[in-house]
């Protein structure tokens, strides 16, 4: 392992970082006695069970509940109505609104299959499931919008949009430059990718236990990726200022994304105990979680790029389309995949539109790596586009990625790259694995008639965010020798199985100079540890171990200082070995350190003066706002060509996860994110049915990767340390983001002699099939042109106002000057009104726009009608706004472009 | 729904009660008896997670009704370790190999594995790997569960041995 040296701290040499010692969680959850959600009963405690919608879309005509609250056993049984009495606003990931209105229980209109109507109270779940399906409610069907396709030309979700487009970025139409050099490269491809919907499944389905003690304090337990974050989210969501809230959440069976934020169901269930004042507790089962929890991924790329002769990286435009379901948590346009697609590699221009769509599914949350999509869409499209150019796939990525040598630099959309390693750790990845081999190896089978296949994909990830956005925090350790000489450590980290109660240990430890199991690591409650967003974003051994090392070396000087004090040394001879104090060249003067804590709590009289008493300290660091992840990957593949069977044969992971903490702890991240990927490629798809029925609701049907379908992985370490602190970088999503794109490669090149394989995950045998035989066996069209017919372009409400700019310009156009009121609708956020100014000299323009927030005055040109003007802006970013307006008598409209925020509408009329 | 009284014995320890007929096994041994290893990851049978032993055989307690397993041995993963906390051989491979993250889906890993390794039975890796095919685990990507059964399988020779 690389682990970095930290300095002449005085403190005993590396012992446990990078050592691969066992897990402190492992004793408890490998003998039954992990504390997950449902295992709290709480005396009084009733059970919840919901009634929830068996159609996609429609208004509610009438429900009558009399049966199920005439059920032995039910206690009550809420509609919206009842749980209205307790104000709720449900929050975003980032603490923000929700963009459309969203109650716990249907308000008169259901928006997906699932949508939960009705919330049962039961003496138990089985008869608050009983009572369930015995609510009868009579709807008025509606026609569903399921598809993105479908999205685009139907009437909208919500009765308060306009269209189904819940965020847009980037520029509707392609920038003229951008289109002039890709359509004069060299060579262009234009590549389509259609990933399917995948549910995040944690083994642990949600879940909450709620109790209001009293009226001023409310406990929750929680499966959930942070207690402090929950605490934080049900304050705000729930406006309870002066109830203290404490949320606990010792073990969590997995997230992946999910449980971030709370959403309809466990929010419900704590408003219903707030209203009830009984203990409540509902747990999901896994046909609820599968047709009920929110998904992710579900989403579509036309990625174009254009290379020189030398097959140089020129030009590139990317338009994304995410399904974003009825109710995402954070109705965004996943502008990260943009951010990130060209962040490796050398690219003068690209531009892009990124879209997400409001459909009668469920909503989409995170799942590990959310922009996942920009690797798998760019690796894959530089697989297609090497075929095509005749050029290997690895010189085609020596020839583009950005090396270490070539930074700092930033990339085509302004990451400031420093540190990423990329191209190296592909280097690494060949001087492991030998390809000249494996090609001889691969001739000869096809001589056999058998097709093996190599995938290689190289990436770089963000981790350990901090700073940038409000809720992406740092991390918090306190920590404590206790009078046994102990180390107590309350750390605002948060497993779901990454072994943070570890890690953390081992990082204390080793810079505190004590044994490992001299440390004990208490998370997962929001009374012990500080704000943290928990594990999201492949932040916590990043920051957590930054923050558990500044800890200790603040406890370590104090520790030092009462030593030497005592001992009547000097600080900078005392060292901490083995939980031992030393002064050098004075072994006889070895001390205990519960011997130096028993005094520090229990000896006020002899601590030095001006000491405070006992050994305790906290910091909490806030590292640089991003550290770079980065990974080449390798697999092969043999394709059964009469089956379409994919065996994975090996798979090399060489990365860049800076200093390790745990070997087998970062093994055990990136091999489960392998995992998830390879279910994404060959197995896992959440399908609905034309009316918006789920079709894949039991893990029968929602097929996961078992053992059987998961290689041995080797790793190749190719670390480097990062700038943070203790030089970590995060590892949590790696793998689920470089994973598919390696294996869609394999394959591709498995059956390249067939012809190219469109990447619309999963590659079920049937697609595979399809490609092998030169017919449509997977019913999708999969080979054929048809799959890649473009999809409708436009929205059709979106055309309204473009109409009225496109309306023939009466012959006397009006004047424009005077006093116009404007409506703005931004791509994010509500519609912005003001006031604008015009006055016109000839074809020359001046004015100003007012607004709540202040005037600015601008010059521009007036032309026929047409009004052209600019204005520069410092909030949220510095960027032109380009305002492009057309007056028609008393109606002006048109649009601004805002820089790579893309493009908003403007409407408005004269003020007479 | 009828109800009918029923008594089990559970790591040692009896358990009586009484059940509708339509409660599973993994729900009487959770809420009744208290033993919240059992794990119900998805009740229909695929995950694996609330795998107990039923008279010596390995059983998914959501596909077993209670009242099935009326007069029944039946072993959890609260009963594997010795009582003075010594681990059983599989729960300590397990742990040596780093077979687990959120523990959630582990002690039915470790009950498939307990039963078909208990006494003198030591089936093949491939039998081992096949048997753990009935089961899910989303977070470790199976490595370290695959390491483990290739140490406790027959033909994994003197280290086996060692661990046994």
């Amino acid at each position: 392992m690389n682990a970095p040296e930290f300095g002449a701290t005085g403190i005993g040499a590396a012992r446990y970082i990078g050592q691969r010692v066992l897990r402190k969680e492992d004793p408890r959850l490998l003998t039954g006695r992990g504390q997950f959600v449902d295992d709290i009963a709480l005396p009084g405690m009733l059970h919840v069970a919901f009634a929830r919608s068996p159609i996609a879309r429609g208004r509610i005509l009438s429900i009558d509940t009399t049966a199920a609250r005439e059920l032995e056993g039910v206690h009550a049984v809420f509609l919206h109505a009842d749980l209205s009495k307790q104000k709720i606003e449900l929050l975003s990931f980032f603490l923000m609104p929700i963009e459309v209105p969203v109650t716990l229980l249907a308000d008169g209109r259901v928006a997906y299959v699932g949508d939960p109507i009705a919330l049962i109270i039961a003496d138990s779940r089985h008869i608050a499931e009983d009572a369930a399906a015995l609510v009868e409610v009579e709807y008025a069907e509606e026609d569903p919008v399921v598809t993105i396709a479908d999205a685009r030309t139907g009437a909208p979700v919500h009765p308060t949009t306009e269209h189904n487009i819940s965020q847009e970025m980037g520029d509707e139409e392609i920038d003229e430059d951008l289109d002039a050099a890709l359509n004069g490269a060299a060579h262009q491809i234009t590549h389509h990718v259609t990933h399917q919907r995948i549910s995040q499944s944690p083994m642990e389905t949600r879940g909450v236990v709620a109790s209001r003690d009293g009226p001023e304090e409310l406990t929750l337990y929680i499966t959930c990726q942070s207690p402090t974050n929950i605490a934080r989210w049900m304050s705000m969501a729930l406006g309870l200022p002066q109830t203290a809230i404490r949320v606990i959440a010792k073990d969590v069976g997995g997230s992946f994304g999910l449980k971030n934020t709370p959403w309809k169901e466990e929010t419900a269930t704590v408003v219903a105990a707030l209203l009830y004042g009984r203990p409540l507790k509902w747990i999901e089962d896994r046909y609820e979680n599968l047709t009920a929890a929110n998904q992710a991924r579900e989403a579509e790329m036309t990625l174009r790029i254009g290379f020189d002769k030398d097959g140089k990286l020129l030009a590139s435009h990317s338009d994304y389309s995410s399904n974003n379901g009825a109710y995402p948590q954070g109705a965004d346009a996943n502008v990260a995949v943009q951010m990130f697609l060209w962040g490796a590699y050398k690219i003068p221009a690209f531009g892009f539109l990124t879209r997400g769509w409001y459909s009668n599914t469920i909503g989409l949350a995170a799942y590990r790596g959310p922009w996942a999509m920009e690797s798998l869409a760019r690796e894959t499209a530089l697989d297609t586009a090497a075929r095509q150019m005749g050029i290997d796939p690895i010189e085609l990525r020596r020839r583009n990625l950005l090396t270490l040598k070539e930074q700092p630099a930033a990339s085509v959309m302004g990451l400031p790259l420093e540190d990423i390693t990329p191209a190296e750790c592909l280097e690494k990845l060949l001087a492991y694995f030998d390809v000249a081999a494996f090609r001889r190896e691969q001739a000869e089978a096809r001589k056999a008639g058998r097709y093996l296949g190599l995938g290689i994909a190289a990436y770089i990830e963000p981790t350990g965010s901090a700073g940038s956005m409000p809720v992406m925090t740092g991390e918090l350790a306190q920590l404590r020798i206790e009078p046994t000489g102990q180390v107590t450590a309350l750390m605002s980290t948060h497993s779901q199985g990454h072994g943070t109660a570890t890690t953390m240990a081992q990082v204390i430890a080793d810079r505190l100079g004590v044994a490992y199991e001299d440390v004990t690591v208490f998370e997962g409650d929001s009374s012990r540890g500080g704000f943290s967003p928990g594990a999201a974003g492949s932040r916590q051994g990043v920051i957590g171990g930054g923050a558990a090392i500044k800890a200790s070396d603040l406890l370590a000087s104090k520790v030092k200082e009462l030593a030497a004090h005592l001992l009547n040394a000097s600080p900078e001879t005392i060292t901490i070995t083995d939980g031992m104090i030393h002064v050098s060249g004075a072994p006889e003067m070895s001390r205990s350190l519960r011997s130096i804590a028993e005094i520090a709590y229990g000896e006020p009289a002899r601590l030095p003066e001006g000491f405070e008493a006992g050994l305790e300290a906290q910091y909490r660091y806030t590292p640089p706002p991003m550290t770079f992840t980065s990974a080449a990957h390798a697999c092969t593949v043999e394709v059964d060509v009469d089956t379409g069977f994919v065996k994975i044969l090996r798979w090399i992971s060489s990365e860049d996860c800076g200093t390790v903490i745990n070997p087998a702890v970062v093994e055990g991240q990136i091999a489960g994110g392998l995992a998830q990927a390879i279910g994404t490629v060959l197995l896992e798809d959440f399908h609905y049915d034309a009316r918006g029925n789920p079709t894949t609701v039991t893990y029968k049907d929602y097929l996961l990767p078992q053992i059987s379908d998961i290689p041995t992985f080797e790793f190749v370490h190719a670390n480097t340390p990062s700038q943070s602190v203790g030089g970590m970088r995060g590892v949590g999503e790696g793998g689920a983001i470089i994973g598919p794109p390696t294996l869609v490669n394999a394959i591709t090149d498995a059956l390249a002699p067939f012809g190219e394989v469109p990447v619309n995950l999963p590659l079920t045998p049937a697609k595979l099939l399809s490609v092998i035989e030169g017919r449509d066996i997977a019913g999708t069209g999969a080979g054929t042109a048809a799959s890649h017919a473009p999809a409708p372009v436009e929205v059709a409400v979106a055309e309204a106002p473009v109409a009225a700019v496109a309306a023939p310009v009466p012959a006397a156009s009006t004047s424009v000057d005077g006093d116009w009121q404007i409506t703005m609708v931004p791509p994010m956020g509500p519609p912005q009104e003001m006031t604008a100014h015009f006055a016109t000299d000839g074809t020359a323009l001046s004015g100003y726009l007012e607004s709540p927030e202040g005037r600015q005055e601008f010059t521009g040109s007036y032309d026929g009608g047409k009004v052209k003007f600019e204005l520069k802006v410092e909030k949220p970013m510095k960027i032109t706004l380009k305002y492009d307006l057309t007056v028609d008598g008393d109606v002006i409209s048109g649009k601004v472009k805002l820089g790579m925020l893309g493009s908003a509408k403007l409407t408005g009329t004269r003020i007479v | 729904m009828s109800e009918h009284q029923i008594s089990v014995t559970v790591n040692g320890r009896p358990l009586h009660g009484q059940v509708e007929s339509r409660v599973s096994l993994g729900d009487f041994l959770r809420i009744d008896g208290g033993y919240t290893g059992v794990h119900l990851g998805c009740e229909h049978g695929v995950c694996g997670a609330c795998t107990v032993i039923v008279d010596g055989k390995a059983v998914r307690s959501c596909l077993m009704l209670a009242v099935q397993a009326d007069g029944s041995d039946v072993t959890t993963a609260e009963g594997l370790a010795e009582p003075d906390g010594t681990l059983h051989p599989v729960q300590q491979t397990m742990r040596e190999e780093h077979a687990l993250q959120c523990g959630f889906c582990t002690p039915g890993v470790v009950m498939t594995l307990a039963a078909l390794t208990a006494g003198d039975a030591r089936p093949t890796e491939e039998a081992l790997i096949g048997a753990l095919s009935g089961h899910i685990c989303r977070c470790t990507g199976y490595q370290g569960i695959r390491r483990a059964a290739k140490r406790l399988a027959a033909d994994a020779g003197a280290r086996a041995g060692e661990v046994a």
